[in-house]
Order: structure tokens, then C-alpha cells, then sequence
């Protein structure tokens, strides 16, 4: 039975699980920094080298991080309902395709960071739009038909990348490679991310039990009173949006979209009244703890995160597959 | 005696093809009104029209009353439950987390479910037999217990008008006696109007006052069972000849 009380109870949890993730990366790295200076620096009262590293550094590139992480959990959950399949992430629609394109041709021409960025975004969107304008039609929107819509896109995007890859000079091939993988060292200010984090968030809770019904087939919520048609281009506009802001700021990062809502799902069932803020949270706290690794591992070469949250949701993943027993939930 | 549905000069088509045409029909609190046809006579056609899940071709359908595509999708739903052909589950559910959203449209959209909601479930679980069930995953249903939980999802809804589309697929004799019965009771004590898509002459003769022959070319007749379910005409319906049977003053229909 799903109550109020549970899921206050695992919010708060997986927000503990995020505060001790993101205190974690600004203490670790090669200047490890105390508990104790951590706390001066975010306080304000640290001089020197700690206090430079951590607000100067850490926090703005942890807390991207966690954005971005959440971000991308969220609009996979969210993908998922719509689509209702249980494979689909943020990047099936071709988002992160349209992105990566952008993001490499800008790349290519040598342009500075800031076109980089708004390179990505401007893939991101027309991408979105395409799918968007192509999937709908005669308006019989069927799930088929925009996964559909989306896998090709993806595909063209994914065959453009490639060209670009193949024509780039030698020396840029590192920063296209790290970009495909996903990247944090030139994610900028946090806030962007954060703040559509939080939007994003506030606008999919009040529609989350429409959402579980939606989960269920659309015929199911619409005899139950849900106007499927409304709900289901609001999310599709959202989780697009979210998808293209966390691949503007981080590159395409792996993983995190497709494994998060599961993991959570496996977890604690499929409320979304739970699982999109529990996701979303989750999310973040992976990409954090991932990226922390990255920076860490060995230093002071960095790895593509999108390696890490692989590496370490996987095993996460399988434990929790395999505890599920066969005949239902506890 | 309210009445639920009122339908005039329906026209319904699917794929360009017209399977009702100036349909009138009128269903008060209470009453069971069978739907019977050959495969893709348009039943379910029909039937997701007076669910509100189509667009009619033609004619207007007033739901206790009110223009039904006036009506808002959570007024809608409080009104009309429509049990579906098939039960598609995407992602795993308990079945007492399946039962409960059919409280959906009676629920606040920040309200989470209560005692009350729990209760309603629990009692619709149990008299579909799936109270000790009520733990397990849908996954893990047979096929009868699966369309069972969707009846209890139905009775949980508990609208004013009931649109069951094949209520007897893959359930046993048994369950689908205990099913009938069940609907029986609460047309009688709930006055739950229903509409049942059935393929069962004999059964639908003894759960339903009225059916609803459909002949697949646009034409219909509609009547009490006694008077419109006759051999000749069954047999023009199904395209197959049937021979009635009496046993005990009731008739029966048997395939020749």
C-alpha cells in the first residue's frame, strides 16, 4: 500500500544518500581536504587552499554533477512511462544524438566552449522538434510510432557523429571522445541545471498519478479519467527538455537515464509519486559519487564519468535483480 | 428508475467500414444489456463509443443525463467503468496496488490513498476470490485471476454504469458463473447499469434482460432476451445454424 508517510521517509533517505555524496567529493581528490575545512570553506570563515578548492572547484563541478544526474534519471523515468517500456532512456528519442552532432560540428570548427554548449542545445532541440513534428502525423500519436521516429533519428545522428569523428584532426578526438562519454571538467555553473532540476521536478509530481496510470496503457487511464493526449505531450516536452539540458551541460553521460529509474523501481515499486523524486535524487548522488571516481581513480588523469556510473551501477543492479524473488514483492 | 444511458441515432465505424448505423438505445439503473455479434461486428466498438474512448460517427449519447462528451475525463470516469479485452501490465504492480486505481477519479489530485480506499479495494478483491492474493505480483497471475483483477479494479472504480468487454474471457465454468453472479448482485442491490460484450448465447440469456444483436452490416436489433434471441435469428447472427433446446422450461441454444 502506498503512503504518504513511506514515501516522505524515502525522500529524506535518498536526500541523506545525496548530501553525504556531494560532501564526499568536495573532501576527495588529490588535495584531500577535512570534514572539518570543508565545512570553514562552505561557511565562508576558510583562507588559503582549501577554501579556494572547494567553493572555487569542487562544489561548482559536484553540484553539476548532480544536476546533470538527476536530470537525466527523471527524464528516463519519465520516458519510460511514456513509452511504456521498460528499455527506454532519456537518449532513445535521438536527444543526445541531435546533441552530440551539434556539439562535435562545433568541436570540429575549433569553436570556443560557449558554442560547444550551444551547439548541444541547439541539436538537442531540433532533434526534439523532428521527432515531435514527424511522430504526431495524421495525430494518431501511437508510442510506436515516436519510438520509432526517434530510434531513426538517433541512428542518423549517430552516423553523422561518426563522420564528423572521421573527417576531426587528431588532437580534437580526445575532447569528441570525452564529450560522447560524458564529461564534467567543462560543465560550467551549476545553477542552470539545478534550477531546471527543480522545475522539472515541480511540474512532473502533481501529474505523477496520472502518470501511474498512464504506466498502465493508455486505454487503462483513460477509462480512469486521465486525458491521456494533454498528458502525454506534457511529458513528452519535459522529459525532452530536462534530456537536453543535462546533455548540454555534461555531454551525453551514459547509464544514468536507462538504469537509475529501474534500480529505484526495483527498489521501492513504481509509484511515480516516489519514484520520480527518489529517481531524480538517486541520480544525482550516482553521477556524483561516478564522478568523484573519475577525478580520483587515477589521478590526476581523468576518466569520461559515463565509464564510472557504468562501472558502478551495474553490480548495483545485478544484486538488485537477483534479491527480487520470483513470485512478487514482498 | 434513473436512467444511465441514452443513446440516439449512433453511427459507428471502424477502418471506413460502418458497423452501427441509427442505433437508439436506452439503459436504465440496474439493468444488463448483453451485446452479442460475430468477430469484428463492431461490439467493441460500440462499446468504447459509449465508453467515450471514440469519437462517434454520428448521433449523441447523454450519460445520467448530461451530454457525455461534455463531460470532464474525472467526472467521466466516476460515472463509467469500462472493463477492457485485454489487461496489458508494462511494469511490475501488486495486485492490491492494481485494485486501487480504480479510486483514481474519486481521489484529490495531492491526496494519497487512505483507509477508505484500502477498504473498497480490499472488498472488491474479495469478492472476485483474490483476498489472499493481494500481496503478489500481476506478473505472476494466470489468466483468469489477471481478468478477475481487473473486475475488481472495475468494482473498485464503483461507476453507475458498467462497460464490460468479453467479462468471461479465460475464466473457467466456475468463474464464470461466480463472475455473472457477482454483477448480478450488484445490478440488483447497487443498481450498476451494464453493458456486456458476450459470447455465450445460453449465459447471456440467463444474466442479461436485454441483447443487443449486432449482424455486422450496420443493422442491429435490440430487445428482451426472451423475445430477440430466437434460433433463426441466431443463426442469421453468428452466420452458423443453431437449434434451440428445452430443458426444464428454459431455452437453450446448441450448435447444430
Amino acid at each position: 500500500m502506498p503512503t504518504r508517510r513511506r514515501a516522505l521517509l524515502l525522500v529524506s533517505a535518498l536526500l541523506m544518500l545525496a548530501l553525504a555524496s556531494i560532501a564526499g567529493a568536495l573532501m576527495a581528490g588529490s588535495y584531500a581536504v577535512a570534514p572539518g575545512d570543508v565545512w570553514a570553506a562552505l561557511a565562508g570563515t576558510s583562507q588559503g587552499m582549501a577554501g579556494e578548492v572547494v567553493t572555487g572547484l569542487r562544489l561548482p563541478r559536484a553540484l553539476a554533477a548532480f544536476a546533470c544526474g538527476g536530470l537525466l534519471a527523471l527524464a528516463g523515468a519519465l520516458m519510460q512511462v511514456l513509452l511504456r517500456n521498460p528499455l527506454a532512456d532519456p537518449y532513445v528519442l535521438g536527444i543526445s544524438g541531435g546533441a552530440a552532432v551539434g556539439a562535435l560540428a562545433a568541436m570540429l570548427f575549433g569553436l570556443p566552449l560557449l558554442f560547444i554548449h550551444g551547439g548541444a542545445f541547439f541539436g538537442a532541440f531540433a532533434a526534439i522538434l523532428v521527432v515531435f513534428g514527424l511522430a504526431r502525423g495524421d495525430g494518431s500519436w501511437t508510442q510506436t510510432r515516436l519510438l520509432l521516429t526517434g530510434v531513426i533519428v538517433a541512428a542518423g545522428c549517430g552516423a553523422a557523429v561518426a563522420l564528423i569523428i572521421s573527417v576531426a584532426a587528431e588532437h580534437q578526438l580526445r575532447d569528441m571522445l570525452f564529450w560522447l562519454m560524458g564529461d564534467l571538467s567543462h560543465a560550467g555553473s551549476p545553477w542552470p541545471a539545478l534550477l531546471v532540476l527543480a522545475l522539472g521536478l515541480a511540474a512532473a509530481l502533481p501529474l505523477s498519478r496520472d502518470l501511474n496510470l498512464l504506466a498502465r496503457g493508455d486505454l487503462v487511464a483513460r477509462t480512469l479519467g486521465v486525458s491521456v493526449r494533454g498528458l502525454r505531450g506534457a511529458v513528452y516536452v519535459l522529459a525532452s527538455l530536462l534530456t537536453a539540458v543535462a546533455v548540454t551541460t555534461t555531454g551525453s553521460v551514459g547509464f544514468v537515464g536507462l538504469i537509475v529509474p529501474h534500480l529505484v523501481r526495483l527498489a521501492i515499486g513504481n509509484d511515480q509519486r516516489v519514484l520520480l523524486p527518489a529517481a531524480a535524487l538517486a541520480g544525482g548522488s550516482l553521477l556524483v559519487a561516478a564522478d568523484t571516481l573519475a577525478r580520483t581513480v587515477v589521478a590526476p588523469q581523468q576518466l569520461p564519468v559515463g565509464v564510472l556510473t557504468a562501472l558502478l551501477g551495474v553490480p548495483v543492479f545485478l544484486y538488485l535483480l537477483s534479491r527480487q524473488p520470483k513470485g512478487g514483492r514482498e | 428508475m434513473s436512467v444511465l444511458l441514452e443513446v440516439r441515432d449512433l453511427a459507428a465505424a471502424i477502418g471506413g467500414r460502418t458497423l452501427v448505423s441509427c442505433l437508439d438505445l436506452r439503459l436504465d439503473a440496474g439493468e444488463r444489456l448483453a451485446i452479442l455479434g460475430r468477430n469484428g461486428a463492431g461490439k467493441t466498438t460500440l462499446l468504447h463509443t459509449l465508453a467515450g474512448l471514440r469519437q462517434p460517427l454520428a448521433g449523441d449519447i447523454r450519460l445520467c443525463g448530461e451530454e457525455m462528451s461534455a463531460l470532464a475525463p474525472r467526472r467521466l470516469a466516476q460515472l463509467r467503468g469500462v472493463l477492457l479485452q485485454q489487461q496489458i501490465d508494462a511494469f511490475p504492480a501488486s495486485v492490491l496496488e492494481t485494485a486501487l486505481i480504480g479510486r483514481h477519479p474519486w481521489m484529490e489530485r495531492w491526496a494519497w490513498e487512505g483507509a477508505t480506499d484500502a477498504r473498497a479495494a480490499r472488498q472488491a478483491l474479495a469478492a472476485v476470490g483474490l483476498a489472499e492474493l493481494e500481496q503478489r505480483d500481476v506478473h505472476t497471475l494466470s489468466g483468469g485471476e489477471r481478468q478477475r483483477l481487473a473486475l475488481a479494479t472495475l468494482l473498485t472504480q464503483a461507476p453507475r454504469l458498467a462497460l464490460l468487454d468479453e467479462p468471461l474471457s479465460h475464466l473457467d465454468l466456475n468463474h464464470q458463473i461466480a463472475v455473472l453472479e457477482l454483477l448480478a448482485s450488484r445490478a440488483r442491490d447497487n443498481g450498476m447499469g451494464m453493458v456486456m460484450v458476450m459470447h455465450d448465447v445460453n449465459l447471456a440469456r440467463r444474466f442479461a434482460d436485454r441483447a443487443l444483436l449486432l449482424f455486422g452490416d450496420g443493422s442491429a436489433q435490440c430487445g428482451p432476451v426472451a423475445e430477440v434471441l430466437h434460433a433463426p435469428t441466431l443463426s442469421r447472427l453468428y452466420g452458423y445454424p443453431l437449434r434451440r433446446i428445452d430443458a426444464d422450461g428454459s431455452d437453450y441454444f446448441i450448435p447444430e
